[in-house]
């Protein structure tokens, strides 16, 4: 109670994500895989970062542990300051409903929901009253441009307006934390960067996201990009200088 | 070069000045492409010498002439709308020397060198991206400039990556018999060549 009381709402100096010294192995030695080795990452309030890496570098991974899906092996997860570890079954599973929204690559939408009642499902799911939570539904629908899907079904759905779908469920009622798989599925890249775009403006205020992908365009709408390989970071952007240093490469020939 | 014939691309929609010519052109490239005047008039003056394209006839020189283009430019802009540029690649692309060179000089570690380009062309990627949050959302020509910009940086990356891959491998592989060479890159003939 006290933990979770100390860092929840003391606002954007508390990093919503935090990872320290995050391990996870599967077997034992000496056959011992180790899928993260030691990852150090911080997320900041009204930060998009991207993790990137190869398949097999450990990105989904460091997802699940961030969504409290998977266990480290070692090492500690905050979210909004609180310490995953030890806390209790029922806490960790509303702060996944509450708190945390995932957008996963096939969209995982529930085809016998529309697209109302699958934003709102989330909160239904944590007993919000039912008026409240499709009314919250229906308003993410409406920051993502897609209202007037409300009373279509998933299979009534194109591709791009899925995904959309799939992202206001993610950020019904301000989530804090954001969590992305290859977001952008099998989109064409002009519609897999709508994507982006509407994660990085969904990135709410005081909210963050977690976006992994192998997809340099994708990555690059991300504020930071994080490299993952072997379970280890190998390096990160810094943040980089405003566009207007793109515009004046010098004359023509 | 592509400015003689943007040019005529935009005297296609009929005579214009040296100065609108100038304001059209960098409108129409996303205003990715600065182009000073004097160029312009400069450009205009051998359209005009080749018979591509005509002015007014008065002597005046300077910003009070107009241009418009002949038959015979109509026919070159179409002539070089089908042409296809050069794409062959450059004689010495400077960032496969550097992976080259990084995999046979001793005490050097590729993959941090690598790593180090493929971060750099990403913070490029993530600047273009930022151009395509904000203006290229409404302005068509910088969306394509911006979009041919990301695109030739994802292609450095992911040469990047398999360039990885292949190192990773060859470390992993034991070295083959004699009579069977691994083929080395040849440094000296990349280099000779042009």
């Amino acid at each position: 109670m006290s933990r979770a009381g100390r860092g929840g709402d003391s606002g954007n100096t508390v990093a919503v994500l935090e990872l320290h010294d995050v391990s996870k192995t599967y077997g034992q030695e000496p056959a011992r895989v180790y899928a993260l080795a030691g990852v150090d990452l911080s997320v900041r309030a009204g930060e998009m970062v991207a993790v990137m890496g190869p398949s097999g570098s450990g990105k989904s991974t460091l997802l699940t542990i961030a969504g409290s899906l998977e266990e480290p092996t070692s090492g500690d997860v905050l979210v909004c300051g609180m310490a995953l570890a030890g806390m209790p079954r029922a806490r960790r599973a509303r702060l996944r409903r509450r708190v945390i929204g995932y957008v996963f690559q096939d969209f995982n939408l529930l085809p016998g929901l529309t697209a109302a009642e699958n934003a709102a499902l989330p909160l239904e799911l944590d007993g919000v009253a039912v008026p409240r939570a499709r009314a919250a539904g229906l308003a993410a629908l409406e920051a993502l441009g897609v209202a007037d899907r409300a009373g279509w079904f998933p299979d009534q759905l194109s591709g791009g307006e899925r995904q959309r779908v799939a992202i206001a469920r993610a950020v019904v009622e301000d989530r804090r934390l954001l969590l992305a798989d290859e977001p952008s599925g099998a989109l064409d890249s002009v519609n897999a960067g709508e994507v982006m775009r509407l994660l990085h403006e969904a990135c709410p205020r005081g909210g963050a996201a977690v976006v992994v992908t192998h997809d340099a365009q994708l990555a690059a709408w991300a504020d930071r990009v994080v490299f993952l390989r072997d379970g280890r970071v190998t390096g990160t952007t810094t943040r980089p200088p405003g566009p207007e240093s793109l515009l004046m490469p010098g004359e023509i020939r | 070069m592509s400015v003689p014939h943007v040019l005529l691309a935009l005297l296609s929609e009929g005579p214009k000045y040296g100065l609108q010519l100038r304001e059209e052109f960098e409108a129409g490239t996303g205003e990715v492409w600065p182009l000073n005047v004097g160029q312009v008039y400069k450009t205009l003056g051998r359209l005009e010498r080749d018979g591509l394209a005509e002015s007014d006839g008065t002597e005046q020189e300077g910003p009070q002439k107009r241009f418009r283009i002949t038959v015979g430019g109509r026919q070159a802009l179409v002539g070089w709308l089908r042409t296809p540029p050069d794409l062959t690649s450059p004689p010495r692309d400077e960032l496969v020397m550097k992976v080259l060179v990084a995999a046979r000089v001793p005490g050097t570690d590729a993959h941090e060198v690598i790593q180090a380009h493929r971060v750099y062309a990403l913070e490029l990627m993530q600047q273009w991206t930022r151009l395509k949050e904000g203006e290229a959302r409404d302005d068509l020509s910088l969306a394509l400039v911006v979009d041919a910009e990301l695109f030739r940086l994802d292609a450095v990356i992911r040469w990047l990556d398999a360039a990885e891959v292949r190192l990773e491998r060859a470390a992993a592989e034991p070295p083959r018999p004699a009579s069977a060479p691994v083929p080395v890159p040849q440094l000296r003939r990349l280099g000779a060549r042009r």
